[in-house]
């Protein structure tokens, strides 16, 4: 299932499953996340799923790459079974003030703005993964009318609940941050929530709804404040 | 009586509380955190007797300001910082690092700043009276987790002490050497680079840009050219992996980098050499050689037998 499996540095194996994103090859990379977590391997210090990476992190004063690499290759994980998924629906404002990219968008995909939204809101997207910024949820894939690169330039800024599109992506800015994503509007909900029993609210392998909300709905919720 | 506690009177450019970092939680955006330079972190501990886990403050060129209320206590600097003492009564003390200093009621302590180096560590008998979140009392500010509320430690605020039986008194003769080279394993995309650009990457000087934090060091010099593609689909980053975007300054991961990325990895700096590369201040030239897996493993066994013995002088 792993198609190769190589060293990054010196404490890091880097697990390859194949050049295609799509949800297939993310679901045997998040079984293997999940196995190799459940098995609490002696020595694993942290593991980063992506799109088609696993990538397993160890101390390089209790194990080795030699090691680590023999357990990892002879892990069964054809008879685990699947991670037990959820559905998250979120809310999100469309308002000009949060559309950010929308004139962009709108020129690049030749759509007006009730059509991109309409795109964005009918369907649930799968979690590929979750990171670079802290809960933070790479969701797809969109449909292909609404789909553009990345900005030119990033921003230095993203504000905090920022949604975004790119390729076949979209995503929620759990904390301000640089981005480079078209930010097309903005949800009041905590996607991240510090709390150390339960800190994301999607998980990878999860689903994720999107529907919109008022500017006057969106300043009632408070939860992000 | 009152517990022990520091004012802050001025919190310096980036104070932060951490330990030897936060595992397992890349795969919700967490990266370690945890003091850069472990080696100093693990001497600041061993000097006040405390656990190697406990808590420091970590600061970056300018220190804090810090004025002492309670009993008494014992604190100890490490790094390569300029600091001073001045006592109650206005007298001052010059503060050498790796010593210990018994601090009194109403003494401050001015951490002026690191030199030649970028971290410096406080530690104090018995710790910080501070809440682990996720087993760790690394706080990364980047995502507001961690103890303070998960932010650096800000001007008036009070820190609590935990209360101690007894002072110490202990040194140790150290002083922290440069290396002439950052070692380095080839990266994942290694193979993406122009043999010009590879061979510029390995025989070349680059300087530390200012653009350099707890997440990322960013370096200038020859442009890394790229042949193949400049993005990659984004996947998992780490301390000292060496990222090149397409305008060829390579970026290096640091502590608290983001935990995915897109860009191709020539290199990652192996990880006993780690803290000296982190440690290098903006304006610094730095090379790189690379080693093999097999030479980075044994270059790691003999900076922990280092480190070991260096704590083991400790009197």
């Amino acid at each position: 299932m792993i198609k190769n499996i190589y060293n990054l540095g010196d404490a890091a194996l880097y697990c390859d499953f194949g050049d295609t994103v799509n949800k297939e090859t993310n679901l045997k990379v998040i079984n293997y996340f999940n196995d190799i977590r459940k098995k609490n391997i002696t020595g694993i210090k942290n593991i980063a799923p992506s799109y088609n990476k696993l990538i397993i992190y160890f101390d390089l004063e209790l194990t080795n790459y030699k090691n680590i690499k023999d357990t990892v290759e002879n892990l069964d994980v054809s008879t685990f079974e699947a991670a037990k998924t959820k559905l998250v629906k979120i809310p999100v404002c469309f308002d000009d003030e949060f559309a950010l990219d929308l004139e962009r968008v709108e020129k690049r995909v030749g759509l007006e703005k009730k059509e991109i939204v309409n795109q964005l809101i009918s369907q649930k997207y799968f979690c590929y993964m979750t990171g670079f910024i802290a809960g933070m949820p790479f969701l797809g894939d969109i449909e292909e009318k609404i789909r553009l690169d990345r900005l030119e330039t990033p921003r230095i800024k993203v504000p905090k609940g920022s949604v975004g599109i790119t390729e076949q992506f979209c995503n929620i800015y759990t904390f301000e941050s640089p981005g480079g994503w078209n930010i097309i509007g903005n949800s009041p909900k905590k996607v991240f929530t510090k709390d150390s029993a339960k800190l994301t609210l999607i998980d990878p392998g999860d689903e994720v709804e999107f529907f919109e909300i008022s500017k006057k709905e969106y300043s009632k919720f408070n939860e992000q404040k | 009586m009152s517990k022990n506690s520091f004012k802050v009177l001025r919190p310096g450019i980036n104070t932060t509380f951490q330990d030897l970092g936060r595992d397992n939680l890349y795969h919700v955006g967490l990266p370690f955190s945890g003091a850069i330079d472990k080696r100093n972190f693990l001497i600041a501990n061993s000097l006040v007797t405390n656990r190697e886990d406990d808590a420091v403050l970590e600061f970056a060129y300018q220190g804090p300001l810090l004025e002492f209320s309670g009993s008494q206590t014992s604190i100890v600097i490490t790094g390569n910082v300029s600091f001073k003492i001045i006592k109650k009564d206005t007298s001052e003390i010059k503060g050498e690092c790796y010593k210990t200093y018994n601090l009194n009621n109403k003494d401050c302590l001015d951490i002026i700043s690191t030199e030649k180096s970028v971290y410096g560590y406080l530690s104090v008998k018995g710790g910080f009276q501070i809440n682990k979140f996720c087993n760790s009392y690394s706080t990364t500010v980047r995502a507001e987790v961690g103890p303070n509320d998960g932010k650096k430690i800000e001007i008036g605020q009070t820190i609590i002490l935990n209360t101690i039986d007894s002072t110490i008194k202990k040194s140790l003769e150290y002083s922290n050497s440069k290396i002439e080279f950052i070692r380095v394993i080839k990266g994942t995309n290694f193979d993406y680079f122009s043999e010009e650009s590879v061979k510029d990457f390995t025989s070349k000087e680059f300087t530390v840009s200012k653009l350099t934090d707890r997440m990322g060091m960013r370096l200038s010099g020859p442009k890394i050219k790229n042949l193949k593609k400049t993005n990659i689909k984004s996947e998992g980053l780490g301390k000292g992996v060496i990222q090149v975007p397409a305008d060829g300054d390579p970026i290096v991961m640091l502590s608290d980098h983001g935990t995915i990325g897109g860009y191709p990895k020539i290199a990652v700096v192996i990880s006993a050499d780690y803290d000296k590369l982190a440690q290098c201040p903006p304006g610094e030239k730095i090379k790189f050689k690379i080693v093999s897996l097999t030479e980075a493993e044994n270059l790691y066994k003999i900076y922990t037998m280092e480190t070991k013995n260096i704590i083991s002088k400790i009197k």
